[in-house]
This record gives C-alpha cells, structure tokens and sequence, in this order.
C-alpha cells in the first residue's frame, strides 16, 4: 500500500532528521535550538526544493500547483475579511474603564505578532499571543473571551494583519526554564498520542503535501505563520488554540484545555522553529 | 453597520469578471446548538446582479449554501465606470443591496 511505502521511507528520512537535530536529547546535554531550526529548514528545503522559503507559510497551498492557483484566487477575495475589519474595530474600541489594548502591548499592539510567544521571565512560562490578550481584558475589569474563535480569533487576525511580512522572531533567552519550555514542546510536537497514535511530526513532517483523506497536508515549517485562519471546514475563524484542540480530537486523543502549558510550550517551540518565515496571517485554508 | 456585501467587478473589454463576498449566517435550520435547540433556519433565498436595469444573475439560493457566501461569474458587457446593483432577500424578509463600479 502505498501511504505504507512512503511511511517507511519518510520515517527513515524522519529518523535521520531526529538523529542530527537531537543529539543532545539522547545524550542529555544542553538543548541547541540554533542547530534544531536550521536542521528544521533543511529537511523542508530537501523535501520541497522548488519551494522558496518564505512560501512555506502558505502550508498547503504551496504543496502543489492546483492549490497555488487555489490560493491565490482566494486571495483576491479572502474569507477572514469580515474578521478581519471585526478586530480592527474591536482593537481600538477602549474598555469599560477607558483603557484600551494598546496599552498593554508595546507600539500600542501594532506590528508585534512576530515576537510571540515570548518567555517571561518573571512568571517562568511562555506567552502567547492569545494569553497575553485575555490577560489584558482580565487586567481591565473585562471577561475572557474563548480561545478558540469569534472575538479572539478577530483581534488576533488584526493583529497578525498589522504585522504582515515581518519574519518570526522568536527569542529563547539564556535561562534554563526558557530552553526546557523550548525542549517540552518539542518533546509533545514529536510525541505520538490518541487512538491513531500519530504525533504532529506524522503528518507536518513525514506527510506534507500528501492527503490524509481529502486534505493536502501543510508542512510544519511556517504552520503558526499564517494564524489565526478562515477554515471551510469549521465555515469560520480560528486560532492557534482551535487548531492544536481540535487536532488532538482527530487524531482520537483527549485535547488539553487551550493554553495549557503544553500548548503554549508547542506553540513557542514550533514559532521559533520557522524563525525567519514572514508573518502571512490572517489566512484562509480548506 | 457596513454593508454585508463586498463586490469587485472587472471588464475587461468584452466581458466582465464579478466576485463578491455577502456576510450571512445562511443557518440551514438542520443545526442545533449548545442547549440541544434547533437554530431556526434563516439563510438568503434570492440574490441578485443587475446591470443597466437588467438582471445579469439571480440565484436561488437555499440551506445548502454555506455560511459568508463566495460567488464568482462572468457576464458580456458592462463598461469600466458603469455601476453593479447587488441586492439579496432573505426567509426572514430582511434585505441589503450594495452597488459597485465595474473597474
């Protein structure tokens, strides 16, 4: 059977890619994110030579020729245009107490989207984006909105809109906790779990670009670049939370609670990871 | 409240190209919601493209298109300048129309 085929030869290809980016799990020295992204993007580069880099965040409209066609009609006319405009209007809109968003986020919010998630130091945990969001509401007076779509997929599509272009940059400060936050969403990225035991690496890394039934599978390289996104299949918006959520269930596994630590772990490993990769977001997707 | 309607109309010379993008929850009346309740159906029943007083598309729509409806079409004619009349009935009786100039 053929996905049998390609699993045995992407696994050795997976394998080798384990071996030369995580020497140091096996034998337990420091954790080398530098050597880890750009092991990451040679896989990818290896795997899709006719690819540029930066079209990778396009995840499976870059995979092949009818889903570039795809996407670019779709661009002329995206799905996340009423989002969008909703953010717009929500962002600047002040809060009962007379503050606004902008004063919880350096530049007033505007253009920052690539530097999330952050390590605090302080709190010794990793900040989203969509965390940092709903904190600001609580630190106001105002109720949290849900992870997973609506409002926080409104606000967060503005603000990834106002940073479009700008490469990911992720930093991992020299701090033991920040690199073993690193470490743990690696760890869950390669993880297997749920009823059909696949981990994300199953299909981002060994998969991208073949189907898992009817979709085209996106690669990992670049994947949080173009949240939060208009989805057909949920006929809406969602962000990072939905996704990781939502994933979890496919693949028959109990999803964890929206940023939970694994969560913002995973997003903070996967976001440094495609460092570099320009913000696309907000993106449409099938 | 903006319009639930955003159009874009191009000639190009001989034919003209329309996309247009409506805001609607096109609730098919099949979905129930959190509670268990059906979602009573409320979706566009007749939308409508007219040029020099002419209907150059009307579609009947009904639950089976989805949420935020996308159409394209092409039709002959229309000049750059003339104005698109866009309009939509929906089962509850509300209406909206928008008016675009072919680009």
């Amino acid at each position: 059977m053929r996905p049998v085929i390609h699993f045995a030869s992407a696994a050795l290809a997976l394998a080798a890619l384990a071996f030369t980016a995580v020497p140091s799990a096996v034998a337990a020295d420091k954790p080398d994110p530098v050597a880890d992204a750009k092991a990451f993007r040679n896989f990818f580069a290896q795997k899709f030579p006719k690819v540029k880099l930066e079209d990778f965040v396009n995840g499976p409209y870059s995979m092949n020729e009818d889903m570039h066609r795809q996407w670019e009609e779709k661009e002329q006319f995206p799905p996340y245009e009423f989002s969008l405009d909703m953010g717009k209007e929500m962002f600047s809109k002040p809060f009962k107490n007379g503050k606004s968003y902008a004063d919880c986020f350096p530049n007033k919010g505007i253009g920052i989207r690539q530097n999330y998630p952050y390590f605090d130091a302080g709190e010794g945990k990793v900040v989203t984006l969509e965390l940092a969001l709903n904190r600001c509401r609580e630190a106001n007076g105002e109720p949290p909105f849900s992870y997973v779509k609506d409002e926080m997929a409104a606000l967060t599509a503005y603000m990834a809109f106002t940073s479009r272009g700008k490469p990911f940059d992720i930093k991992i400060p020299d701090d033991p906790r920040a690199l073993e936050a690193y470490q743990n969403g690696k760890r869950y990225f390669y993880t297997r779990r749920g009823q059909l035991n696949f981990s994300c690496a199953t299909c981002h890394v060994q998969t991208p670009g073949e189907r898992i039934r009817a979709e085209v599978l996106a690669p990992a390289l670049g994947i949080l670049n173009a949240m939060p996104i208009y989805r057909s299949e949920w006929s809406g918006m969602g962000t990072i939370s939905r996704r990781f959520t939502t994933c979890n269930s496919q693949i028959r596994g109990v999803p964890l609670n929206p940023q939970d630590d694994e969560y913002r772990d995973l997003e903070y490993y996967l976001s440094y990871v495609s460092n570099g990769l320009p913000i696309s977001g907000p993106g449409a997707r099938p | 409240m903006a319009s639930t309607i955003r159009v874009r109309a191009t000639s190009s010379g001989e034919t003209t190209e329309v996309q247009a993008l409506i805001q609607h929850p096109m609730d098919s009346g099949f979905v129930k919601d959190a509670k268990g309740e059906v979602i009573p159906p409320h979706f566009i029943q007749e939308l409508t493209f007219e040029y020099n007083g002419k209907s150059v598309f009307v579609a009947d729509w009904g639950a089976a298109v989805s949420k935020d409806p996308y159409v394209k079409f092409s039709f002959k004619g229309g000049k750059k300048g003339d104005d698109l009349k866009i309009s939509w009935v929906d089962n509850k009786g509300a209406t909206d129309t928008a008016t675009a100039k072919i680009q």
